[in-house]
């Protein structure tokens, strides 16, 4: 029988990637807004923390894979758990994407990708500045997508926890709520 | 599922609460995207008010738009490395993709109208990490700022009449750099111009000490001064074909020096010069072999961006580096959009 949460390592997960990703998106449209001191500041930041992202999404989706997620209830409308999906899958390609893309797209302007002082990623294309218009205009439009996805999926956890009330929120909130006890 | 879902009988409240969390958030995503500040001074509006009247030149940088690319070396003598662990310091040979350029926006500007010139680098270690310094013939910046290089822009294409007169009076540095402009000779190369990286930056030495360094390229070829009039009734390459033929006879080269603050000295205004006599090391020598022209040439997709930097170097409190790595991401970001509108000329042409 599956779970009614998701395990303490998923939900750990959830929650650490819920404010880097949340961070990264701010820093990403902050950085590209901003020709002051703080713009040098939040590129250190952008490059190492979205390297991080890539690797827990990795580690989270091989969890998901593994482990499954508590199913949704039965009640719920046939066009909520296909919604439900979908933006699952969105978030998960994006969590995976956004990173390969940013790595890609300097990769393809031949610019060093420096991670901290000392510690440099190799390149994982060749320089083409073809390719890296394609990719920065893809990294760029897919983080106002993500910020949308990551939108309408706090709108639904809320939904869940205050009007539907139904334990879809509480099967990944930090800790249990009422309903478990 | 394991609890009966018990649906909130009142769920106005429960919404409204719902929407004022996605508005906020999308609110406070917008504010820090600048969407709600448009006074703010973005790279959007630095970039569009270098552009020359006419718009920017399809696939082209958006500023020091002409140019021509060079490889070459830099052969450090290590005396750098007492100030600076960056790996290209160390003694020994380093290879170098280059550009000579125009201060200028504009893609036809004739080669003798341009007062200041510009010599940009990326300068390879064998560790793969790079250094990359966009230099100019001048030996001090028009501004101090950041937004008073935008208001000079504005000032330089305003139609009014006294907007320069107006910008002067309230940004007196300028005087500095109107009195080189105003009285140092013209030469007739870009082998006869010292290059300055007008930009302090932090060196930091094997012992993790900092050090604020400002660098420079000086001359071998001795600068033979020429009167503007004869400089301006020369073929609008003329800079580009008489480097071409210079280097068909030899290597061209210049000896790098990098000076070091002392104790009070502008490091976070290039517009300042520091005084005569701070320690100046002499770092190595900077050999151009080839030149190429930049529809072809390596150094046309390279983002001249001077905060890459090595391991030992780093930007310190001059508020420029900073401003043209974001600006500079944007043109560079709009020419790579446009690359079809600059083809490369031969076939296989890449580098």
């Amino acid at each position: 029988m599956t779970a009614a949460r998701f395990s303490p390592v998923q939900r750990l997960l959830h929650w650490l990637m819920a404010a880097c990703i949340l961070a990264m998106l701010f820093i990403g449209v902050g950085m590209v807004s901003t020709i002051s001191p703080r713009y040098l500041a939040l590129v250190s930041i952008h490059k190492p923390l979205g390297i991080a992202i890539l690797l827990l999404a990795l580690l989270r989706l091989g969890l998901r894979l593994r482990r499954g997620a508590p199913p949704l209830p039965a009640g719920l409308p046939a066009a909520m758990k296909l919604a439900a999906h979908l933006s699952h899958v969105a978030l998960y390609g994006l969590m995976i994407a956004m990173p390969l893309l940013g790595w890609a797209m300097l990769s393809a302007e031949g610019y060093p990708i420096v991670l901290w002082q000392g510690l440099r990623l190799p390149p994982i294309l060749p320089q083409d500045i073809g390719a890296y218009a394609l990719l920065r205009q893809a990294h760029g439009l897919l983080g106002y997508a993500f910020f949308a996805v990551i939108l309408a999926h706090l709108g639904a956890a809320l939904f869940h926890a205050l009007v539907r009330r139904d334990g879809v929120f509480a099967a990944m909130a930090p800790v249990a709520g009422r309903a478990e006890e | 599922m394991e609890q009966p879902s018990r649906p909130s009988r009142r769920p106005l409240g429960s919404l409204v609460l719902i929407a004022a969390v996605l508005g906020g958030s999308a609110a406070a995503f917008a504010y820090t995207g600048g969407w709600l500040s448009p006074e703010r001074l973005s790279r959007e509006r630095v970039v569009a008010s270098l552009g020359p009247p006419g718009g920017p030149a399809p696939g082209h940088r958006r500023n020091h738009t002409k140019g021509i690319c060079f490889t070459g070396s830099f052969e450090a003598n290590g005396a750098g490395a007492a100030l600076s662990r960056a790996p290209m310091l160390a003694a020994g040979s380093y290879p170098v993709i280059g550009r000579f350029n125009l201060a200028s926006s504009v893609l036809a500007q004739p080669d003798g109208a341009a007062r200041v010139r510009g010599l940009s680098l990326s300068i390879t270690g064998p560790d793969g990490s790079e250094w990359r310094t966009g230099m100019l013939s001048a030996p001090v910046f028009p501004v101090s700022g950041v937004d008073a290089f935008y208001a000079l822009q504005m000032a330089v294409r305003s139609k009014e009449p006294g907007a320069m007169q107006a910008f002067a009076a309230a940004h007196p540095e300028i005087a500095g750099f109107g009195g080189w402009a105003g009285s140092a000779p013209w030469t007739g190369s870009y082998a006869e111009e010292s290059y300055n990286a007008l930009n302090a930056f932090i060196f930091t030495d094997a012992e993790g000490r900092g050090h604020a360094v400002r660098w420079s390229v000086r001359p071998e070829a001795v600068p033979v001064p020429v009167p503007k009039e004869q400089i301006a009734a020369k073929p609008p390459d003329f800079l580009g074909d008489e480097i071409k033929a210079r280097l068909a006879a030899r290597p061209v080269r210049w000896r790098m020096t990098v000076t070091e603050a002392g104790p009070g000295d502008p490091v976070a205004d290039p517009s300042k010069a520091w005084p005569e006599g701070r320690r100046t090391l002499e770092v190595g020598t900077l050999t151009v072999q080839a030149i190429q022209e930049e529809a072809d040439g390596p150094c046309r997709d390279i983002n001249y961006d001077p905060t890459v930097l090595p391991p030992g170097m780093r930007p310190s409190a001059d508020p420029f580096p900073a401003a043209r790595s974001s600006a500079y991401a944007l043109s560079y970001e709009r020419r790579a959009a446009e690359a079809a509108a600059y083809p490369r000329t031969a076939p296989g042409g890449r580098p």
